[in-house]
């Protein structure tokens, strides 16, 4: 027989003193030991972390907004540069031809001017010769003529046909 | 909220009337009980020892002062038995002595364990001894009536109970009237003041010891791990306490108690952590089954915490709310400040009586499931009845269990968070242009 039988009494719903004095023992036991040192240091620990992490993400959130800054700064700077050395190659080029051009330009007025120093120095070097076959020519005839005052010409004709040989030598000459 | 607060009232109110009615149905089946056992041998010295008249019809337990014990089985009477708090802790059926701190007008304070009873080890706290005027009635101490009681200690012939559960020590041949022990319940409940207090560290006061100390334990080696670990990840039981921890400071404290909630903190999670733990360790089987937190006096301990603390904590806007309604006609502040008055006392009292129905309601549930196999077997008389009902039996104790375990969480949860809201509400700042 494992049961005995009692008569029927509801005894949990009439508040015994004692353990209402127990209950408040330990429930003020419990709230002042438990709660100041376990619940509140637990939730200042809590409290911190959550801070500590909140911290945490706002200072990777910020390095990425930085890093982004930084990232379009420098594609800003890039563009800057590539801009600027399309205009220094423009300008490089423009350079190059205009060069080119004047230094065509330059070359073909040297060969003009050589080409009229030379002309003028053929005319000179002409005139010079002419001035010289001139003074050639003067000095033949006082060769040829002391030539032939020096031969005794006998007649006319032979003095003509000598002197006509004389001629003929100085054209060959 | 006033919603959750009106179907709880009803809840209660159908749960007391299921209480009613099964107390008629338990001295109805005492009857017809009685009546498949006539010819028994109980009902013999029932008509000859007392003048009960046409009540003695039944209960032939009731008349059995021989302490030898009746055959009738009575699942309600076991149900009281195993949810009432006791002078004696029972681990399984073993019964061990706890420390009695009794007072009576009389010979004032008397502190001694309650093995000077005399009760069975392996039994239901019956005592065999009557000491210094005192007895052991089913694990409860009573103190005899009468001023002849011997105050030495003295053997019994046994304990009878009348139909008003009033016990009645046998004592040689005569029979002396016991008083119960001092309850605060006015006489509301059968129980009021009598001229004897019962102080003792009973079966409920040891649960709450050993929870206490648990929960101590605990709690101090998680508050040490963040103290060591800090700014390191939860570790062991630190990760198992942080979820729960979190869950109600973010989902009862922050939400109702706003920037201030740290100051409350400690007392939500001081009521939530000590009635689950007390609901948990109820749910132990055989570990005593202690009904904490279905014990009336508990609830209502706590109960009153939840009303002081929210109003004390009340401010200027709390109390003007209460008695001087802003922005309503007078006539109808007239009805509002009695029903507002009223509502600060019918709070905690639906905090106490929740909690309590809840969790009696549970346990004696389970105690019924349990209660099957004897009522199938006729308490003996049937095997072929008895083991067939130990399957359904234990699936549905089982499945009730399973509830239990969820009830415990979900009335600590609910008491926690009501309290919170009360004492939100005294606390908030109200804004009149913007409500009104």
């Amino acid at each position: 027989m494992l049961l005995f039988v009692l008569s029927a009494d509801f005894s949990v719903i009439k508040p015994d003193l004692g353990l209402i004095l127990w209950t408040s023992v330990f429930f003020i036991l419990f709230w002042v030991l438990i709660g100041k040192f376990s619940f509140g240091p637990i939730a200042r620990a809590l409290k911190a972390r959550e801070d500590d992490i909140q911290g945490a993400l706002d200072e990777a959130k910020n390095a990425r907004d930085e890093m982004a800054n930084l990232k379009a700064e420098n594609e800003k700077i890039l563009a800057e540069a590539r801009q600027e050395r399309a205009a220094i190659i423009k300008e490089a080029n423009d350079i190059k031809s205009t060069m080119i051009k004047e230094a065509k330009e330059k070359a073909k007025d040297e060969a003009q001017r050589i080409v009229t120093n030379a002309k003028l120095e053929i005319e000179n070097e002409k005139k010079a010769a002419l001035v010289q076959v001139k003074n050639e020519v003067g000095a033949m005839a006082t060769e040829i003529a002391e030539k032939v005052l020096r031969k005794q010409l006998v007649t006319d004709a032979e003095h003509n046909t000598y002197v006509n040989q004389l001629v003929d030598e100085i054209k060959l000459n | 909220m006033q919603l959750r607060t009106f179907l709880t009232t009803i809840l209660i109110l159908t749960a007391g009337a299921v209480f009613a009615d099964h107390g008629d149905d338990h001295k109805s089946s005492d009857q017809t009980q009685t009546h498949q056992q006539n010819g028994h041998d109980h009902n013999h010295d029932h008509d000859t020892s007392h003048d009960h008249g046409e009540e003695g019809h039944g209960d032939a337990h009731h008349d059995d002062c021989g302490g030898h014990h009746g055959d009738t089985f009575d699942p309600g009477a076991t149900a009281f038995h195993h949810i009432a708090d006791a002078n004696v802790y029972s681990i399984g059926p073993l019964q061990i002595p706890l420390p009695c701190i009794l007072y009576n007008k009389e010979s004032g304070f008397d502190i001694f364990m309650s093995s000077k009873f005399g009760f069975d080890r392996l039994g239901h706290g019956d005592g065999h001894y009557a000491y210094k005027g005192y007895v052991l009635d089913g694990g409860t101490v009573k103190l005899v009536a009468d001023a002849n009681f011997p105050k030495e200690k003295v053997e019994i012939k046994g304990i009878r109970h009348d139909e008003d559960a009033n016990a009645y020590v046998c004592l040689g041949d005569n029979e002396y009237p016991t008083y119960a022990k001092s309850t605060a319940d006015f006489g509301l409940f059968g129980g009021g003041i009598t001229p004897f207090y019962d102080f003792s560290i009973t079966k409920n006061v040891v649960s709450m010891f050993i929870v206490f100390m648990f929960c101590l334990w605990l709690f101090l080696k998680v508050a040490r791990a963040y103290k060591d670990r800090q700014g390191k990840a939860p570790k062991g039981v630190q990760s198992l306490i942080e979820p729960v921890f979190l869950f109600i400071q973010d989902e009862v404290c922050k939400p109702f108690l706003g920037d201030k909630y740290m100051r409350y903190q400690p007392f939500i999670m001081s009521l939530f952590f000590f009635i689950l733990g007390l609901n948990l360790f109820g749910q132990i089987p055989f570990f005593g089954g202690s009904n904490v937190t279905g014990n009336l006096a508990f609830t209502c301990v706590l109960a009153i915490f939840a009303f002081l603390v929210t109003n004390l904590s009340g401010n200027k806007h709390y109390w003007e709310h209460i008695f001087w309604m802003p922005g309503v006609p007078a006539w109808v502040k007239t009805i509002l400040t009695p029903v507002e008055v009223l509502g600060v006392f019918i709070k905690p009292l639906t905090l106490m009586l929740r909690l309590f129905a809840n969790i009696t309601a549970g346990h004696m549930v389970i105690i019924i499931f349990v209660s099957l196999i004897f009522i199938f077997s006729q308490n003996g008389a049937n095997a072929i009845g008895g083991w067939g009902t130990v399957i359904p039996s234990g699936l549905l104790s089982l499945f009730m269990m399973s509830i239990e375990l969820l009830v415990a969480f979900i009335q600590a949860f609910v008491f926690a968070i009501l309290t919170a809201s009360y004492i939100g509400a005294a606390i908030e700042d109200h804004h009149h242009e913007e409500a009104h």
